[in-house]
């Protein structure tokens, strides 16, 4: 249980730290997305299911897909 | 117009009502004293009590299928805090998210002149016959985890926000797939007034807003739990109305 939780939350940090290092957008809500969905799988593993459905329905599903539309609105792809 | 007002009015002074009432609760008897860290006796904690979901009378353990007339009879705990103990709470939260959707709605439709939907003509073959299959299952899920959230995991955000997302997929592969802004309306406003309805008619008849006025039943029971399941219900359709309206002005915006 603990390793798990270790591997869930290193691949937590490094999508984390993707999303800030990623110079495509794009690629950074992916990032995003991707801390989303381990911390659901985190908090389904802290026996916390109705928190685990809500943060893979919103955070990893809707948060994403409403950034990718904004991102795509104002048309700007990259960053500086 | 003036019928309108006069509702609004009725709505304003009940909530001043309820909250006048909140400055003349006195506490309970008996204070509450904190032991040392780490020596506390969890059996006298808040959350003992909602687990044994009896805060007012004594605490009888609670058997699955076999227990009766509790006084929140959800099997899960996290719903019979959400929807029973703090509901009122609860309202306020849609309320929060209402407005976040009619704040997006305004911002984005400031600007009507070019109206061109995000849904290309060509999106792709995949997603297209994906969407077709998976569009009515994602439905059935969200209402399966609404309807059965005072049962299992989940509840009216997480099934509301799940036919949001069917909803997203389907705007994002068919192009001529659309939703009138009136019907939108009409079931956000419809649950939002079932929720303030069944609060109100708690506070009439059984003397305070949102208590559970229905029979509780047998835990573990589909029909059980009271007004529980009709409060989650609203939920779901107000939250999947809120976050539909989101989803659907950026992509036509």
């Amino acid at each position: 249980m603990p390793l798990i939780s270790s591997f869930l939350i290193l691949i937590m940090l490094a999508a984390a730290a993707a999303a800030l290092a990623f110079d495509d957008l794009l690629s950074s809500i992916i990032a995003a997305g991707l801390v989303s969905l381990t911390a659901a799988v985190l908090f389904y593993f802290l026996k916390a299911p109705d928190v685990a459905m809500t943060e893979a329905a919103i955070g990893a599903g809707l948060t994403t897909a409403i950034f990718v539309l904004a991102l795509f609105k104002t048309e700007r792809g990259k960053s500086e | 117009m003036k019928f309108r007002n006069l509702i609004a009015l009725v709505i304003t002074a009940a909530f001043a009502l309820i909250i006048l009432q909140a400055f003349t609760i006195t506490p309970a008897a008996g204070e509450i004293t904190l032991n040392e860290f780490g020596k506390a006796d969890i059996n006298n904690r808040t959350a003992q009590l909602y687990l044994n979901k009896s805060v007012n009378t004594d605490n009888k353990k609670v058997i699955y299928q076999e227990s009766k007339n509790l006084e929140s009879g959800s099997a899960n705990i996290v719903t019979s805090v959400v929807a029973n103990y703090r509901s009122f709470d609860t309202l306020g939260e849609i309320t929060v998210l209402f407005l976040a959707a009619a704040g997006i709605g305004v911002v984005l439709n400031l600007e009507n002149s070019k109206k061109k939907k995000f849904a290309a003509d060509d999106s792709s073959l995949i997603l297209n016959t994906g969407i077709k299959l998976l569009f009515p299952l994602l439905l059935l899920a969200g209402t399966y985890i609404f309807v059965y959230g005072h049962l299992s995991p989940g509840g009216g955000f997480q099934g509301g926000a799940v036919i949001a997302t069917a909803f997203l997929l389907k705007m994002l592969s068919d192009n001529k797939f659309e939703i009138k802004e009136i019907s939108i309306t009409l079931v956000e406003s419809t649950a939002g007034i079932s929720f303030v309805g069944l609060g109100l008619y708690g506070l009439v008849t059984r003397g305070s807003f949102l208590e559970n006025f229905m029979a509780t039943g047998t835990v573990g029971q589909l029909f059980s739990a009271g007004i529980i399941p009709l409060i989650y219900i609203a939920i779901a359709f107000k939250v999947g109305a809120e976050l539909t309206n989101i989803v659907k002005n950026l992509i036509e915006a």
